[in-house]
């Protein structure tokens, strides 16, 4: 293997978070390598359409993500996009596969910001053709410029509901209705923390408008209760739900569609902060599991900061502003003096950001409700095909950790590492056994990252030349 | 399950949950004590649980084959519960100098009573068409195949039950107290007292001896595992390499687990170990080498486990040294395979009868004054 590429500073992720922080840090004076797997910088928010489908000034946040890549492009910051990261060890060394192959860079200080990911809340019926995440949904419509069908339920809790409406709308779509968990007075709720950013909430107004325009029914306290179809969606089930989400009230119907976007919220990604061993802690208003991050994004690990909804889902606005003050911390760090008093200056703007981002989280968090609509039949992790049943014999016969119940049943020992069944199978050890989520436990991070195909990262070798310890005595 | 304010004496308390702590634990209740035993994390959440899996009698010691031959059985008999399979095992040399050592080190091995054949590259080839052609020799033993380390925690929580051993888990033990004869584990749900103790905490034995002032010289090796997705079948048998740096084997689901010993990084103590990336590269391409359709396969999941030894590399299992009562059972290297004998005859020394094969007497690594204490 041949020796990495060193640098002072590296960062995972080049959405609004580690975009901003390696060119605050470069701008300081640091040496700073960006790694991310997409085709350029902008993560999920801020995607750029691939090319061929138009640029991105149409999407609501499309000015913003361009002024990000402009940014990018004039700094000192070593970009590589289209890699896999897949193994990062401490101290740092962070291995990817790039599109010439596997690619290792080294430096002392490392900044993940590697977001979120989708939350969802298993109904009979979910995995059927034709479902798709919230989020995913928005990276279709931004990126691919595609619509989920022809005719769509938008269904789950918090803002994304309302965004991913409101642009299947703008691209010309066909709603067949918007399903809101949350109640009129849920959202109320969190009205003075959301008034921190008077023009976020007046662009959310904004597609509630839009939607109540076009005559969609936008159904509050309500919830899916399956998805229904032969092969592909046809129609959904839905009804009200109670104050805990619970869907077995009377008053249910269906609804014609022919695709169902639907997810219950954002969570960390901490898998890459949780394989360096970063401590972590378990803030429902912030998503569930984050890295403890300091302000400055410092965490429990030397020389390692986290920034942006890693480290608690905060929004985009939080994110970015975050992310300056991480890569100026980690510069601060690395001995450029004159970057502590930028960190200081930021440090209110990003808290008010923050506010803003922890309601809208806060209000997007399923409830416990939502786990009466899971049959026994329901599938929980879909990568190994493990139905509620099964999931709930394990827990009854002791198995009460994530640890333990991916052990006994392979819960998450997919190709999806656990991120879509986990966050359920936790909740429903929770509701068997009473125990907290931290004694439940996350499940141990494994590499890779994302699965890689062995051959790639084998790589050409001869035989003969494999370093071969000397065998153990016989 | 796990409870609170256990005000019993017990006469015996298990320190570690995995395998050869739960045997042990099981021998002892059916023999007649009353038995607690307490683990930190869940059942067989150790090496006892993320471990390979495989049953090879090719890749045991010499001295150890008697040990791996019934503990080989044993696992037959756990049958399904613990995903047995027997489906022979291969050992591959690629050179001269490999042929050479596998000629040598197999014959020891037959000699101890481990039934194995030699094959040529054509019988190789007949048998396993989708190894690489370039083998030059073979070692095939019919009795080698695997089970599926996951699920030990739940094989082991079902017997202990079933012999009536109180299990807390999620417990660590904090420190060991003496109090008129017997022991006194602090815990976190309360003391906890033992007329016997047995430390079979795995990894973490050196520190739990060391509570009883015990040192040992245990050093932990941090062995790497990886997996693919489901592929569709390319090989049958379990596989191995002459030097013992390689175990591949597919499971019944598709996916191929891969192991060798290659070394990854951490401690005990920190609860983590870390993959290396060199470490892990060498053993992914010695698997290609041998079964060159792994190469378009992906991997799932790579992670270390952490197995103690001892500087000779045989069994800790025996009386801790110069601490009446006190037992200690570990570093037996293929204690997977061997765990659930060697546990039950350590079982039967604690329940004062002669177990059935001779232990590994731990007061062989002891300061003579301990010896001396030891022998009174």
């Amino acid at each position: 293997m041949s020796a990495p590429d060193a640098f002072d500073l590296a960062v995972i992720g080049g959405g609004p978070a580690g975009a901003s922080a390696a060119i605050e840090a470069g701008r300081a004076g640091l040496r700073v390598v960006l790694l991310d797997e997409g085709r350029s910088a902008g993560g999920q928010v801020y995607r750029a359409p691939v090319s061929g489908t138009g640029a991105s000034s149409g999407q609501p946040d499309g000015a913003v993500g361009d002024r990000l890549r402009a940014d990018l492009a004039a700094s000192t910051v070593d970009c590589r996009f289209d890699h896999r990261i897949w193994l990062v060890e401490r101290g740092f060394r962070v291995h990817g596969l790039g599109p010439d192959g596997p690619a290792t860079v080294e430096a002392p200080r490392l900044v993940i910001a590697v977001g979120a990911q989708e939350r969802h809340r298993p109904v009979p019926g979910w995995t059927l053709p034709g479902v798709i995440g919230l989020a995913g949904a928005t990276n279709l419509i931004k990126s691919q410029k595609i619509l989920p069908g022809r005719r769509v339920v938008v269904a789950g809790s918090g803002p994304l509901l309302l965004l991913v409406a409101a642009s299947i709308l703008k691209a010309g779509g066909e709603l067949a209705a918007v399903i809101d968990a949350n109640g009129r007075m849920d959202w109320l709720r969190h009205a003075p923390q959301l008034m921190a950013r008077p023009d976020l909430v007046g662009r959310g107004a904004k597609w509630l408008a839009a939607i109540l325009r076009a005559g969609v029914p936008l159904l509050s306290r309500h919830a899916l209760r399956r998805i229904v179809g032969d092969d592909h969606v046809e129609g959904v089930v839905a009804g009200p739900v109670t104050g805990d989400w619970d869907p077995s009230a009377s008053g249910e119907f269906q609804i014609a569609c022919d695709a169902v976007c639907f997810g219950y919220g954002l969570a960390p990604a901490t898998e890459t902060t949780r394989l360096l061993g970063v401590k972590h802690e378990y803030v429902p208003d912030m998503g569930g599991w984050r890295a403890v991050t300091l302000p400055d994004g410092s965490t429990s690990v030397a020389g390692l900061y986290v920034c942006g909804d890693g480290a608690g889902v905060l929004g985009a606005a939080a994110a970015a502003l975050q992310g300056r003050v991480t890569g100026l911390a980690a510069a601060r760090d690395s001995g450029h003096a004159n970057a502590a008093d930028a960190v200081e200056r930021l440090l209110p703007q990003a808290a008010r950001a923050g506010r803003f981002g922890m309601a809208m989280t806060g209000l997007a968090l399923p409830r416990d409700g939502l786990l009466s609509a899971m049959t026994p039949e329901t599938i929980i992790c879909r990568c190994e095909g493990l139905r509620r049943a099964d999931i709930d014999s394990a827990i009854a016969a002791g198995s009460q950790t994530l640890n333990g119940l991916k052990s006994a049943t392979r819960c998450g020992m997919g190709p999806c590492g656990g991120r879509v069944c986990e966050d359920t199978a936790a909740a429903l050890i929770a509701q068997h056994t009473g125990l907290s989520r931290e004694a439940i436990g996350q499940s141990t991070s494994r590499p890779p990252l994302r699965p890689v195909p062995l051959g790639q990262l084998a790589g050409a070798f001869n035989y003969l030349d494999l370093p071969m310890p000397e065998p153990a005595p016989q | 399950m796990s409870g609170h304010d256990d005000s019993t004496s017990y006469d015996l308390a298990v320190i570690g949950g995995g395998i050869m702590g739960s045997a042990a634990a099981i021998q002892a209740a059916e023999g007649g004590m009353q038995t607690v035993l307490i683990e930190k994390s869940e059942l067989g959440s150790g090496a006892s649980g993320v471990n390979a899996g495989t049953l090879s009698l090719q890749i045991k010691r010499v001295r150890l084959m008697p040990y791996a031959i019934r503990g080989h059985a044993l696992w037959e008999h756990a049958g399904d519960r613990v995903g047995f399979r027997r489906t022979g095992g291969l050992t591959l040399a690629f050179t001269e100098p490999e042929a050479e050592r596998l000629t040598t080190t197999m014959a020891m091995k037959k000699e101890a009573g481990a039934p194995i054949v030699m094959k040529s590259p054509a019988e190789v080839a007949a048998l396993e068409p989708g190894l690489n052609k370039q083998v030059v020799l073979a070692s095939y033993c019919a009795e080698d195949g695997y089970a599926n380390s996951s699920l030990t925690g739940v094989y082991y929580r079902g017997l202990l039950a079933g012999a009536g051993v109180r299990v807390h888990e999620r417990l660590a033990v904090d420190g060991i107290a003496r109090s008129n004869g017997a022991f006194i584990l602090i815990t976190a749900a309360g003391p906890i007292r033992a007329k016997r103790i047995l430390i079979a905490c795995g990894g973490w034995m050196k520190d739990v001896a060391a509570m009883l002032g015990v040192d040992l010289p245990i050093r932990v090796r941090i062995n790497t595992v990886a997996v693919t997705e489901r592929c569709p079948p390319v090989v049958g048998s379990v596989i191995g390499h002459a030097t013992g740096l390689l175990t591949l084997k597919q499971k019944t689901n598709g996916t191929i687990l891969i192991g060798g010993g290659w070394q990854g990084r951490g401690t005990p103590k920190d609860g983590r170990g870390e993959v290396v990336a060199e470490s892990l590269l060498t053993n992914l391409r010695l698997a290609q080498f041998a079964v060159p359709a792994l190469g378009s396969s992906r991997i799932a999941r790579v992670w270390t486990g952490f197995e103690p030894n001892v500087p000779d590399f045989y069994p800790l299992a025996g009386a801790l040294p110069g601490v009446p009562d006190a037992f200690i059972l570990g570093c037996v290297r293929g204690g997977y395979t061997i765990g659930p004998y060697i546990g039950r005859l350590m079982g039967d020394l604690i329940l004062g009868r002669e177990p059935e094969m001779p232990l590994f007497d731990p007061a062989r690594f002891a300061p003579a004054k301990a010896q001396a204490a030891a022998t009174h």
